[in-house]
């Protein structure tokens, strides 16, 4: 049954990647639902967070030459947060503020401006090279399912699932229960009745951003504890949009599925379809998964059904 | 006061329909022709022509291309790269094929390949619009790009999976590789571009350009009113793509004369492509010129500045040009979303006014 093993193995590591791609997705979906924006530097954002974590932690960033020490793990992290939250804040209030009631376009172009400026941001401030990100997630494989199944799957993935789940729990609650939530859900609704009920779309904005920011973040963690920190980690984003596409632009959930069959479908595709046509397909196969996928249900899995109107 | 249509009357529907219908811009644009064309050649060096005037042709003419998408047919894409990619591999297995044919010619027909790919990936905007169509034509520019890299025969089995132009003489006059002189070069792409502006420049104009607009306003309404959304919609992408594979011949032959396709026609040359387009505004065909020479411009300026004039070593300034052509392109939307082509409109209903307040 070596064979079955081989394929539960590949099938399981390619939903991690899945779970990987959705974390990414997920921002995207956030800033989207909120403000109809397709938030192209989300790839970015996770970059500039994993470097600016990395800052807070290693002996070689500004914080360590300007207070001579550097913060451990349970306080770099809400620092970083805290960066994140006034990124967002800086982003609404030189950027968005300007630029609402702007065709969707003109936003989408804003957001790869925003992405040159975080990259030349981050690449100024924290340098270009590969930084390893040591948080204390465990690393290599699980050992209890290497010896009772013989199964290989890295401890790291394991985590990211886990964490990738909690985070959809709080976002859930955070948005069904809490009463910015529900301002959150009210602005996506309609942005006008929103605003004649009372809801700051500005603070709203800053929120969202935030919370994506938060998002990115961890998907930062994630992605820099297995590859490391560096340029690479932004191009990520575009992997998270045929995610996006199979899932719907506006659906969490849609997010999560959709990471997850593109990243079994791109493993099982690599393997068993690639050395047929040489390799290295991953690189446009989601794509073209995502584009068959869109001729039969152009709004995606769970996407709010398209009415037009005239 | 001297810019004033007064006086100009028009006694005919010719006249009435022309391209400039105001005497001054009529002059203007044939002095500029005239300077691009009898003065600059002359003048003209290899930095020059490789550094400014090729670039800001080549971006000009892939820009055009993809505002007719974009910018008339409302369709957004991000698989510029890929087709000038198509381009530039058809222009090169075709002079392999048929060394004899003349240069133009082949360029048409690299035209015509690109816009048969095009034609096929612009199949999904039949289905899907907006983003989920932008992302879609990502699958294209990836596709693309792996095929140039793996299939051996696009690039004649070439060991460094690069392909080099060979050598094409235009009636008589080297205009590729090392040999050809840099007026050569400028000269051939200039007419080129000026030929497929001035057809560009009419087709907007036309029913086929009339019908794209309807489609980008509102195409549900459009198809009410009796146009098939399938013939417009890729009447454009052909059209389009034809533009951009041109460009895409143009730029590796004349331009870069040998290309690896991975770095040269990466996503980041579609993003290149959409930032003209955007600065120098949608749906207007002086608008690419004026984006294109932004675009090509202001890097070349930064870097001076920063490494000739402060000091800089140019990996800092590499990252800091990143950073203020960011800061430059959000700048620009905020201030004028319509891009530089309204900046010039505004000027010109200013000057018609001139020295007058009102």
């Amino acid at each position: 049954m070596a064979f079955d093993i081989f394929l539960l193995e590949v099938i399981l590591s390619g939903l991690m990647t899945g779970v990987m791609y959705a974390l990414v997705a997920l921002g995207f979906v956030l800033i989207f639902k909120a403000s109809g924006i397709f938030n192209f530097a989300q790839g970015v954002m996770a970059l500039f967070a994993a470097l600016a974590l990395y800052d807070f932690l290693a002996e070689d960033g500004w914080f360590f030459a300007v207070f001579g020490f550097t913060l451990p793990v349970w306080l770099a992290i809400p620092a970083t947060i805290v960066v994140m939250i006034v990124l967002a804040w800086v982003i609404e209030r030189t950027v968005l503020r300007f630029l609402v009631k702007q065709n969707e376009i003109i936003l989408f172009m804003a957001t790869i401006g925003l992405a040159f400026v975080l990259e030349g941001l981050g690449d100024l401030l924290f340098g270009s090279d590969v930084k390893p990100l040591d948080i204390g997630i465990p690393q290599g494989a699980s050992d209890w399912l290497l010896d009772s199944f013989n199964l290989y799957i890295e401890q790291l993935e394991i985590f990211a699932a886990g964490t990738a789940a909690v985070l959809v729990a709080i976002l859930a609650i955070f948005f069904q229960r809490t009463r910015i939530g529900r301002a959150l859900r009210a602005v996506a609704d309609d942005h006008q009745a929103a605003l004649s009920v009372g809801v700051s779309l500005d603070k709203i904005w800053v929120i969202v951003w935030s919370v994506s920011g938060i998002v990115a973040l961890v998907a930062g963690i994630m992605w820099g504890s297995k590859s490391g920190v560096q340029f690479s980690l932004s191009l990520i984003a575009l992997k998270a949009l045929p995610v996006l596409i199979l899932g719907g632009f506006t659906s969490v959930p849609g997010a999560i599925v959709g990471g997850l069959i593109i990243g079994v479908g791109e493993k099982l595709a690599e393997v068993y379809i690639g050395p047929i046509v040489g390799g290295a397909i991953e690189n446009w196969f989601a794509y073209m998964l995502a584009l068959v996928f869109l001729l039969f249900r152009p709004q995606g899995l769970f996407g709010e059904r398209i009415i037009e109107r005239v | 006061m001297f810019y004033r249509e007064s006086g100009q009357l028009k006694s005919s529907y010719v006249a009435d329909q022309a391209m400039f219908p105001i005497a001054q811009d009529r002059w203007f644009v044939f002095g500029v022709l005239a300077l691009a064309f009898l003065v600059a050649p002359f003048f003209i060096n290899e930095y020059w022509a490789n550094a400014i005037l090729l670039p800001f042709l080549v971006y000009a003419l892939a820009a055009l291309g993809l505002n007719i998408l974009t910018g008339y047919c409302g369709q957004v894409s991000l698989g510029t790269g890929a087709f000038m990619a198509v381009g530039a591999y058809a222009s090169f297995k075709l002079v392999g094929f048929f060394p004899e044919v003349n240069f133009l010619i082949v360029l048409a027909l690299s035209g015509v390949v690109t816009a048969a790919v095009g034609m096929i990936f612009g199949l999904p905007s039949l289905r899907i619009k907006g983003f989920y169509l932008a992302v879609a034509t990502l699958a294209a520019q990836f596709f693309l790009i792996w095929v140039f890299n793996k299939v051996g025969w696009f690039y004649d089995y070439n060991l460094t999976g690069m392909i080099t132009v060979r050598p094409i003489d235009f009636f008589g006059v080297r205009i590729t590789g090392p040999e050809a002189t840099p007026a050569a070069k400028y000269l051939f792409t200039l007419t080129v571009v000026c030929i497929l502006a001035l057809s560009a420049k009419n087709i907007v104009r036309g029913r086929i350009g009339r019908e794209w607009m309807a489609i980008r306003d509102m195409d549900i309404a459009a198809e009410l009113i009796g146009i098939r959304p399938l013939r417009a919609k890729l009447s454009a992408f052909a059209v389009s793509s034809f533009y951009i594979g041109v460009a895409g011949a143009l730029y590796f032959s004349i331009y870069l004369g040998a290309v690896e396709p991975v770095e040269a026609f990466d996503i980041n040359q579609s993003f290149y492509v959409l930032f003209i387009i955007i600065i120098g505004g949608l749906g207007s065909v002086l608008g690419v010129f004026l984006g294109s020479a932004f675009i090509v411009l202001i890097p070349i300026l930064l870097k001076n500045i920063m490494v000739g004039g402060m000091g800089f070593d140019s990996g800092m300034a590499g990252h800091v040009e990143i950073l203020l052509m960011g800061m430059l392109i959000i700048f620009f939307l905020i201030v004028e979303p319509h891009g530089l082509a309204r900046l010039w409109q505004i000027a010109k209903e200013k000057l018609r006014l001139w020295p007058f307040p009102h």
